[in-house]
């Protein structure tokens, strides 16, 4: 079965996963900016009309927090990921409005195996997403282990 | 009391902006919703990964940070509309560089939330508005460094108002 997982040998710069699509319920914004990032542009359409946004909109540590998703559902979960040390940059582009779908695209940037752990090596990639309309919400570079295979 | 626009703020400024209680189920809630792969939201699968146990999401820490920051932003407006002091409206980001999960955080951990201010300018495209760029930690309760990033945020200018 683990053999069937992506590992680090099967990934290299240019290969291109797909992500999305991925709705943003008003529901969720709501819930996640209650939960995480409660600022009245974030829970409430009238506050957030009079805002410097002028429309309700998501959290970016929600947009974020969806590209994650994401990028589980086209690579991590069907992989043998060891994790991540962090974001090389987020850029939160646009505003995300209740409504919008978001879909995109996961490009590998390099790889390499690790030098004080030769179990696994590092993947680099950017990724941006996009609403339904085509405009670029989100970008991201950043970067995740995997396990070498055999090992 | 100094306020809280952009003219108030100084590179150097540091702060301490609160805790964050990570729980066993608040890790399993946001790990199921967003970064669910075996070992964030398995025990057995966390137990043969590097980590041994479950941990927090990457942006779970991230999201910790963006609590304390607000309730520490909304402590301080409480106390300058308090003192009938000017308020200003509170401006988003476009976005940050360099977040860093340095140990992991478990079920259990708090999260100690500081930071301090780099550097603060105006924006051309948006009159009365300016940047300001920080660099945010967070220590876990044992003291170690287990989260880091440099972040940036729109604030008001005083000019503005």
């Amino acid at each position: 079965m683990t053999d069937n997982l992506l590992h680090f040998e099967d990934f290299h710069a240019g290969q291109i996963f797909a992500l999305g699509p991925y709705l943003m319920t008003e529901e969720a914004i709501i819930a996640f900016a209650r939960e995480f990032d409660f600022q009245p542009f974030h829970l409430d359409k009238d506050a957030a009309e009079k805002s410097v946004l002028g429309s309700l909109s998501a959290s970016g540590w929600h947009t974020a927090s969806a590209m994650t998703r994401m990028m589980c559902d086209a690579v991590y979960a069907r992989s043998d990921i060891l994790g991540s040390s962090g974001i090389k940059e987020m850029k939160w582009l646009k505003p995300v409005f209740p409504g919008d779908v978001l879909s995109g695209t996961m490009t590998i940037t390099g790889t390499r195996r690790s030098a004080s752990r030769p179990e696994m090596g590092i993947v680099t990639f950017d990724a941006e997403v996009a609403d339904q309309f085509g405009t670029v919400k989100a970008t991201t570079k950043s970067m995740a282990f995997f396990r070498v295979r055999g090992s | 009391m100094k306020g809280w626009f952009m003219e108030d703020f100084a590179p150097g400024e540091h702060w301490v902006i609160g805790s964050h209680h990570f729980t066993r189920e608040a890790l399993l809630s946001f790990n199921r919703r967003f970064d669910p792969v075996g070992f964030h939201i398995d025990d057995e699968a966390a137990a043969k990964s590097p980590y041994g146990r479950i941990t927090a999401a990457g942006l779970h820490v991230a999201c910790g940070w963006m609590v304390c920051y607000l309730n520490h932003a909304s402590a301080v407006r409480e106390e300058l509309a308090r003192r009938g002091m000017p308020l200003p409206e509170m401006g988003p980001s476009p976005g940050f560089r360099n977040m860093k999960w340095l140990k992991p955080v478990y079920a259990g951990d708090t999260v100690t939330y500081s930071g301090v201010v780099k550097s603060l300018r105006p924006m051309a495209s948006r009159p009365g508005w300016g940047l300001m760029f920080g660099l945010h930690q967070g220590h876990n309760q044992h003291g170690e460094l287990v989260f880091a990033y440099e972040g940036v945020v729109l604030v008001q200018a005083r000019s503005a108002i």
